[in-house]
């Protein structure tokens, strides 16, 4: 039986008590993206700044429990800096711990293996949420978020 | 089966009728605290469906068979009772339907497809459930008209100053008894003489009214009155729609297929009576009998001996919520319990009610959290979520006392 301990790691609580990147980036020229959790009500706001295929800032606002909010601060420290193509790989792993295996979906395992490479760090501390499925959603408001967003800088450095 | 005087409920006794709360959940004894959600099921609702299945099970108003004529007996007489227990002047405007949201689409979607169009408008309140909202929402894109909204006061109550000014021109008032967040208990009686008086009907929500409280739908005059079976020791799956004779007479039918037909040809179809014409296809048989046997089993308890240990435990809870957090809880409605339910949605420190209602569970604390089926609620407290805990026949200070010893602990586990 899974206990609190598994759910509510120290570092989870400690992003959750002071959240990290915290706030709003004028946009534009930054993206700005919402997302909703239609279960709990929860929104998050994520604004990204991305300059030649790299994030380059990255801030988040909106509204959410404990886990929905340390796994948005965590993603906002891990994906500062990254590539595009980095990002994506991270976002993967993570959706991969939660055991959501979207290339798996694709007919894709081969993936897996990449996926296993890529190193979550402090994100680790959210795999015990696997084990409580309600929650998992929580903690993937934030990562949803920022593809969509992504996916908008993308589309708008190519238009 | 807990036989209780006219005077108190014996809630130990009560309890011993309903198998679940004998479980336990980490290792403890259940609190179950989310009646407003649904409610537990005693042992002889649960013992009639059970009976239909193994002895009746067959399709009613067809077979001309010792059994199928038993099972439509048994269904028709359990029409009769949900009648009585509401107050309806017959079995005849009682229309079974899968749940009251189901009920509330029935009225959008016959009466409001009818009698809606562009000019008119449909008043209704901010403490509505989505399924008093969203079924006029559809048929608005449709047919144009308007909906207008009755706001609320700071306490939890409608502000019901300008209400002459909002019934001007309007041809249906939706509104819930008793809020599903709030508690709060709606002056019906006063709503539906103010409606009629401008020309309006009014469409009772009354899922959390029905099974807490003494109700006499003639009383109120309301013309349609929703509620559910599952919220009031019956099963799932079961819903009611009472409606005015006339009214419902009127009405084009709704769903179309078996049993609400009289007559189909190559070129229509002849409506059933009234209360079949509204329920097409196989219905849901034993769920209908099982909620006879709910309806059965809250009379024995008797409703006013119901309703005065709800407001008790209300009054206690609030009174014990309010001593031992002071201002780190917030309890969202009416402060009085005399005018509520037993429905307590709260907000504690900054807590997400999702971490909230984790950590209760591991207490087996079971409440809710989330915005309840009412975001625009929601929006008008300023909040994305609220927990609530919610109480029935078969809860006592001790469960409140346990949800107070959890949120203790949920205060020190976030560190307070």
């Amino acid at each position: 039986m899974p206990g609190l301990e598994d759910l509510y790691r120290e570092i989870i609580l400690d992003h959750y008590r002071n959240p990290r990147n915290r706030g709003e980036l004028e946009a534009p020229p930054a993206h700005r993206v919402e997302g909703f959790n239609p279960l709990c009500g929860d929104e998050i706001v994520v604004y990204i700044d991305v300059d030649d295929g790299v994030v380059t800032d990255i801030r988040i606002g909106g509204q959410g429990c404990s886990i929905s909010q340390s796994s948005a601060s965590m993603m906002s420290a891990a994906v500062k800096g990254k590539t595009i193509d980095e990002v994506h790989d991270l976002t993967r792993a993570f959706k991969a711990m939660m055991s959501i295996h979207e290339s798996n979906l694709e007919g894709e395992d081969a993936d897996l293996d990449e996926v296993a490479e890529v190193k979550l760090g402090d994100l680790e501390a959210l795999r015990g949420v696997v084990k409580f499925p309600v929650r998992i959603k929580c903690a993937t408001l934030s990562w949803n978020t920022l593809a969509q967003g992504l996916d908008e800088a993308q589309a708008t450095a190519e238009a | 089966m807990a036989m209780t005087d006219c005077t108190k409920l014996d809630v130990a006794a009560i309890k011993a009728d309903f198998p679940l709360l004998q479980r336990e959940v980490h290792g403890k004894p259940i609190v179950y605290l989310d009646s407003a959600a649904t409610s537990q099921k005693p042992r002889v609702v649960l013992d009639a469906l059970d009976t239909y299945y193994e002895t009746i099970n067959s399709n009613v108003h067809r077979g001309v068979y010792q059994i199928a004529e038993q099972a439509t007996a048994e269904m028709e007489a359990a029409r009769v009772n949900v009648a009585r227990f509401i107050g309806a002047p017959s079995a005849t405007g009682v229309v079974f339907t899968k749940n009251a949201t189901e009920a509330i689409n029935l009225v959008a979607g016959s009466w409001g497809r009818a009698n809606l169009a562009e000019g008119d408008a449909v008043l209704l309140t901010h403490m509505e459930h989505h399924a008093d909202i969203v079924p006029w929402q559809i048929l608005q894109a449709e047919r144009g008209f308007d909906i207008r909204w009755i706001p609320l006061t700071d306490d939890g109550q409608l502000d019901l100053t300008d209400l002459d000014q909002l019934l001007d021109g309007v041809k249906l008032l939706g509104v819930a008894a008793m809020s599903n967040v709030l508690g709060t208990i709606n002056p019906i009686g006063r709503l539906v003489d103010a409606a009629h008086a401008a020309g309006a009907l009014v469409l009772v929500d009354a899922c959390q009214y029905v099974p807490h409280i003494s109700t006499d739908v003639s009383a109120w005059g309301a013309d349609f009155v929703a509620f559910s079976g599952h919220k009031m020791c019956g099963p799932t799956g079961i819903g009611v729609l009472w409606g005015r004779e006339d009214l419902l007479d009127a009405m084009p039918p709704f769903l179309g297929g078996g049993e609400m037909i009289r007559d189909v040809r190559l070129d229509g179809f002849t409506c059933n009576d009234l209360p079949w014409k509204f329920e097409a296809g196989t219905p849901p048989i034993a769920e209908i009998i099982g909620l006879g046997a709910a309806i059965d089993y809250l009379d024995s308890l008797g409703m006013d001996a119901v309703r005065r240990h709800e407001i008790e435990l209300t009054d206690y809870a609030l009174r014990t919520l309010g001593d031992r957090f002071g201002d780190k809880l917030t309890i969202h409605g009416p402060a009085d319990a005399r005018l509520r339910g037993g429905v307590i949605s709260f907000a504690f420190a900054d807590l997400h009610p999702h971490d909230i209602s984790q950590v209760l569970d591991e207490h087996a604390v079971c409440v809710r959290a989330g915005h309840h089926c009412a975001k625009p609620l929601m929006r008008v407290l300023g909040v994305g979520a609220t927990a609530r805990a919610s109480v029935y026949v078969y809860n006592d200070e001790s469960d409140i006392d346990a949800l107070a010893d959890a949120l203790a602990s949920t205060a020190d586990f976030f560190l307070l």
